[in-house]
C-alpha cells in the first residue's frame, strides 16, 4: 500500500467532518472519492497534502507516519495537490508557476543562484527541461509566458496540474480537476490524467463530480456521505451500490 | 539654479533612503498583507545600537553597522516569532493594531534606554564635501546614497533571482498554494521581517549620521507610509521611485515654500501629493489592480 488512512476523523469544534474514514490506495492507481455536497471529499484532501490535521487516525505514506508532518514537508515526500478553487501564482507566468514546482529541488545557494554561475546554471537548465517536458505533455506551449491571471479557466486548470507535476510527485491529489469545465476540455484532462498514470506511474487520487468521468477512468471507487465512508470499490459495484444510490437519491419510498 | 540643484541632490539622498525603509515596509505588506507601524522604530534601534557601539565603545563605524544590521536582523525574526506568528489566521486588521501597540511599546524602551536627547555620531565621514559641478555635496549624503542605492540593487535582483525571493513572490500571491509547493511559509515571513528591520536599520544608521538619532527619527516610519502607498504597496519598483520622488519633493518644498509660509510645509508636502495621485490612481502608481472576476 503507498497510502493508508487509518480511522481518520477530523472535527472542527462540534462538526464533525470525517469520522472514522479508512481507505487504502495501491502504487499507480487512480482512485476517486465521490459523494454529495459537503461530505467531507476535500476535508480528507486537506488531511493528506497536510492543510488540516486529523483530530484523530493515522496516515501513512510509503510506510512512514505523515498524521502530524507539516504541510511544506510532504511535497518533498512526493505529494503533490491542484486545488479545487485555482490557487495559482496569478502574478507570475506560466513558466514561473511551473518552476516553482522545481523550487524545492534546488539546491544552489543565494549567491552562486544570483550569480547565474556554474553549478547553478547548469542546475537550472535540468529543471527547464524537466518542465518544457510537462509543458508539452499539457499541451500549453503557446501560453508558457503568458501571466496565469490572464488566462481562460481551463488554462488555468491545466497549468495548476501541470505545476504539481513539476514536483515529480509520487502521489497526485486532484480536487475536481474538471470542475466547470466543458466537454471538450473534460476529455482532455481525462486523458492527461490516464497519461500521468500510465506513462509516469503515479498514483492519482481525485475528487469528481463528473460520474462518466470518474467510472471511465478511476480503477477503484471510495463514496463518502456525511463524513463517513459508505462504500468502496471498482466503479461498476459503485454503480449498483444500493448505499450509493440513497445516498445520491434518497431513499426509496416503499 | 544651484539652490534647485542643491535642493535636489539632498531630495535624491534622503530619498533614497525613503526608498530603502519603504522596501521593508512593501516587503511586509506584499507576503502578509500588513502595514507595519513600527516600520519607524525599527529605525531607531539601528541608529542607536550604532551610535552607541562607535560613540560610547569606540568600535570602527564598518564594524559598529555589520553589528547593528546583526541586531536588526534578529531583532526582526523576535518580533515575528513573538509577536506576529500568534496572529496567524486572525483578520489583518488585528496585526495592524498589534504592529501599532509594538510602535509605543518600542519606543518607550527606546528612550528609557537612551533618553529623548538627540545623540550625534562622532565625525565618521571626512567634512570637506565633494564638489560636482556648480553645487557642493557633502560626503555622507554621497555614501548614503550609495549604500541605499547599492542595497535597493541588491535586494531587487534578490527578488528576482534568488530562490529564497522567488518563495516569498509566491508567498505573497497565494500562500496555500506555496504550501503545496513545499516553501514553508513560517520561514518566509521570519525571513520577510528580518530583512524589513535589516533595511530600516540601515536606512536609521545612515540618517542618523546625517541629522542625529533622536526619538523624532521614528516619524520616517510615518513619511515612508506615503511613500509606500505611492508606489503601490505592493511594488518594489514603485517604493524606488515613490521614495526618490517624495524625497525631492520635501527638500524643493523645504528650499522654497517654507520661507515663504513660515515653515512645515515640508512635513505635509507629501501628504497632500499622497491623496491627489490617490484620487487619480487608487491603487498607486505602480499597483497591482485586484481584479476580481465573478
Amino acid at each position: 500500500m503507498q497510502l493508508d488512512l487509518d480511522r481518520v476523523s477530523l472535527h472542527f469544534g462540534g462538526v464533525t467532518a470525517l469520522s472514522e474514514v479508512s481507505i487504502q490506495v495501491k502504487k499507480g492507481e487512480i482512485f476517486a472519492i465521490i459523494g454529495p455536497n459537503g461530505a467531507g471529499k476535500t476535508s480528507l484532501l486537506n488531511c493528506i497534502s497536510g492543510l488540516y490535521r486529523p483530530s484523530s487516525g493515522r496516515i501513512v505514506f510509503e510506510g512512514k507516519d505523515i498524521t502530524h508532518m507539516s504541510t511544506h514537508q510532504r511535497p518533498l515526500l512526493g505529494i503533490a495537490r491542484s486545488f479545487q478553487n485555482i490557487e495559482l501564482f496569478s502574478h507570475m507566468t506560466v513558466l514561473e508557476n511551473l518552476m516553482l514546482g522545481r523550487h524545492i529541488k534546488m539546491k544552489s545557494g543565494i549567491v552562486s543562484g544570483g550569480l547565474y554561475w556554474g553549478k547553478a546554471q547548469r542546475e537550472e537548465v535540468m529543471h527547464r527541461e524537466v518542465v518544457e517536458d510537462i509543458i508539452d505533455f499539457l499541451e500549453i506551449e503557446n501560453i508558457r509566458r503568458k501571466k496565469v491571471g490572464t488566462l481562460a479557466y481551463g488554462l488555468q486548470k491545466r497549468v495548476e496540474l501541470g505545476r504539481a507535476l513539476a514536483l515529480e510527485p509520487s502521489l497526485l491529489l486532484l480536487d475536481e480537476p474538471m470542475a466547470g469545465m466543458n466537454s471538450e476540455e473534460k476529455e482532455d484532462m481525462a486523458r492527461f490524467i490516464l497519461d500521468i498514470a500510465e506513462e509516469k506511474g503515479t498514483t492519482i487520487i481525485l475528487i469528481e463530480h463528473d460520474m462518466g468521468v470518474v467510472m471511465d477512468i478511476s480503477d477503484r471507487v471510495a463514496v463518502l456521505d456525511f463524513g463517513r465512508k459508505i462504500a468502496e470499490g471498482s466503479p461498476e459495484e459503485i454503480q449498483c451500490n444500493p448505499k450509493v444510490i440513497e445516498a445520491y437519491l434518497g431513499e426509496q419510498v416503499s | 539654479m544651484t539652490f534647485f540643484l542643491q535642493l535636489v541632490v539632498t531630495g535624491l539622498v534622503v530619498g533614497a533612503v525613503y526608498a530603502m525603509v519603504a522596501l521593508g515596509f512593501v516587503l511586509i505588506y506584499k507576503s502578509s498583507d500588513v502595514i507595519n507601524f513600527a516600520q519607524g522604530e525599527l529605525l531607531l534601534v539601528g541608529a542607536y545600537t550604532c551610535w552607541t557601539l562607535v560613540a560610547v565603545y569606540h568600535v570602527p563605524f564598518l564594524l559598529a553597522m555589520a553589528v547593528s544590521i546583526c541586531v536588526s536582523l534578529f531583532l526582526g525574526i523576535a518580533i515575528e516569532r513573538m509577536v506576529l506568528r500568534s496572529f496567524i489566521n486572525e483578520p489583518v486588521i488585528s496585526v495592524i493594531m498589534a504592529t501599532l501597540g509594538l510602535s509605543s511599546a518600542m519606543r518607550g524602551i527606546l528612550q528609557v534606554i537612551w533618553s529623548t536627547d538627540t545623540k550625534t555620531f562622532p565625525e565618521i565621514f571626512p567634512s570637506a564635501p565633494v564638489i560636482i559641478g556648480p553645487i557642493a555635496v557633502s560626503r555622507v549624503y554621497l555614501y548614503s546614497l550609495f549604500i541605499s542605492l547599492a542595497m535597493l540593487v541588491i535586494f531587487s535582483l534578490f527578488f528576482k533571482y534568488s530562490n529564497m525571493g522567488i518563495a516569498m513572490r509566491a508567498t505573497a500571491d497565494d500562500q496555500q498554494a506555496a504550501l503545496s509547493m513545499g516553501i514553508s511559509v513560517k520561514v518566509i515571513f521570519a525571513a520577510t521581517w528580518a530583512i524589513a528591520a535589516v533595511v530600516a536599520g540601515i536606512g536609521g544608521i545612515l540618517l542618523g549620521n546625517i541629522n542625529g538619532v533622536n526619538p523624532s527619527l521614528s516619524h520616517i516610519g510615518l513619511t515612508v507610509l506615503p511613500v509606500a502607498i505611492l508606489g503601490g504597496l505592493d511594488s518594489i519598483p514603485g517604493a524606488i521611485l515613490g521614495g526618490l520622488f517624495i524625497g525631492v519633493l520635501e527638500s524643493l518644498s523645504g528650499g522654497y515654500l517654507d520661507p515663504l509660509l513660515g515653515g512645515g510645509v515640508k512635513e505635509v508636502a507629501p501628504f497632500v501629493v499622497l491623496v491627489l495621485i490617490l484620487m487619480i490612481r487608487p491603487y498607486g502608481l505602480f499597483g497591482q489592480e485586484i481584479i476580481e472576476r465573478v
